[in-house]
């Protein structure tokens, strides 16, 4: 493990990228921050950003984590651009999709909010929204 | 594919290359299996994205669930899976780099470390969900929390039939709820909800004819809390499957590995289960704070 990924002693070119030992471990060590921070911005008092925004923040680290993973753990960087781009299609139409399902989803927030008003006992109003 | 066969018709490379006869070097072979793999990937996360769709319409229409369900979650022990799984994500990446390098004893080892760090994943996973179940915390009609009466911040429903001896009754005693507050709402006019029991306790066909009584309003408590717990379960159990499926392939190529089957020319198998316990991984950084840490 110590030794260096050059000096290896084989006749072929290695298939695909080797990534060096140290890239990976910082990546992991990286990872664990986020993991860390995205834990302790539920933590401390002063980042509360209100519900949206604390979504936003959880989702933004979420997306960090997830790209180092993909690029040094999955070799996105090293690879063609082909798979970048099998990748990035795929990221768009599930946002296509989940975001054209909210936005459906907001149309008829009026009539549920109606709704919900005549029945105070049932639907209590916003206790948790601090 | 028949190694015999591919071996004898490529003369170019070794054998234990496994050069199918339709590819020209290992490494165009190499490729192949890269992008074929990735475009399985893109499957994979249209499948979870399906299911995130449903996750953030339930959320949009009912925040208060969330926020009030997700404290039934061990922050803790999702942290200390996402640890797990991030260690697991690192070592099969060693792993692999061992496979290009043709050291397939540390390779071997890595991929054990790797399927260690999954168990100790579906481990906690097992804790987590036998924790829930035993609580009745669970999708549906099966949501039957035995908690409820011992959280204080949310009236439970016993609080509710509690209170039915001033509301159901009112002619019983007639003095104090009358005196605090009159039955009959001034929005719903002609609804006779003096005579009907409280809301909480009607038939559901019921709930919208009746006037809600005053005592009652003070009673907040979060409804469709299953929801939160049947997307939950939906979410990390689908997940669970595929930490068990890549288990599964992790084993095997671990195998492989120790018999030999794996050269720098040749570590298919082994790139391809990272790629797809990697994807693990993935699904499982957004899981975490979605599911655990909502605030």
């Amino acid at each position: 493990m110590s030794r260096h990924p050059t000096d290896s002693d084989q006749p072929h070119p290695p298939l695909g990228h080797v990534v060096p030992l140290p890239v990976l471990v910082l990546t992991l060590l990286v990872l664990l921050a986020l993991t860390g921070l995205t834990v302790g911005v539920t933590v401390l008092p002063w980042m509360n950003l209100g519900r949206l925004g604390n979504l936003w923040v959880a989702l933004l680290i979420a997306t960090v984590k997830a790209t180092l993973v993909a690029l040094y753990f999955m070799h996105l960087r090293y690879e063609k651009p082909i798979i970048a781009i099998i990748l990035c299609v795929t990221l768009a139409f599930v946002i296509l999709f989940v975001g054209l399902t909210l936005k459906d989803t907001r149309e008829y927030q009026p009539s549920i909010q109606t709704y919900r008003a005549a029945d105070p006992t049932r639907y209590a109003p916003d206790l948790y929204n601090k | 594919m028949s190694s015999s066969a591919s071996s004898a018709s490529t003369t170019a490379h070794p054998p234990g290359t496994h050069l199918a006869h339709h590819f020209q070097t290992p490494a165009q072979q190499f490729e192949a299996a890269v992008q074929g793999m990735w475009l399985f990937l893109a499957t994979e996360i249209l499948l979870f994205g399906g299911l995130f769709c449903i996750y953030a319409v339930f959320r949009a229409n009912n925040p208060e669930v969330f926020e009030y369900a997700h404290r039934y979650l061990s922050k803790s022990l999702g942290a200390i899976n996402t640890v797990v799984l991030l260690c697991s994500s690192f070592t099969i990446a060693a792993g692999v780099r061992c496979a290009q390098l043709g050291r397939s004893r540390q390779s071997a080892t890595l991929l054990g470390l790797t399927l260690l760090c999954g168990l100790v994943f579906l481990g906690i996973k097992y804790v987590e969900y036998q924790h829930k179940w035993k609580e009745g915390l669970l999708w549906g009609h099966h949501y039957r929390p035995e908690h409820e009466a011992s959280t204080s911040l949310h009236a439970p429903p016993e609080a509710g039939t509690a209170d039915t001896p001033t509301t159901a009754s009112p002619l019983a005693d007639p003095d104090a709820p009358l005196a605090t507050a009159p039955a009959p709402t001034p929005t719903d006019p002609d609804a006779p909800s003096a005579t009907f029991a409280p809301p909480a306790l009607a038939p559901p066909g019921l709930r919208g004819a009746t006037a809600p009584l005053p005592e009652l309003t003070g009673a907040q408590r979060v409804h469709n809390v299953q929801t939160f717990f049947g997307v939950y379960f939906l979410l990390t159990g689908l997940h669970a499957l595929h930490v068990l499926v890549g288990l599964g392939l992790i084993v095997w190529v671990a195998l492989r590995t120790l018999g030999g089957a794996f050269s720098p020319l040749y570590f298919t198998p082994v790139a391809m289960v990272a790629l797809y316990w990697h994807l693990v991984d993935l699904i499982w950084i957004y899981l975490f704070p979605l599911l655990y840490l909502i605030h």
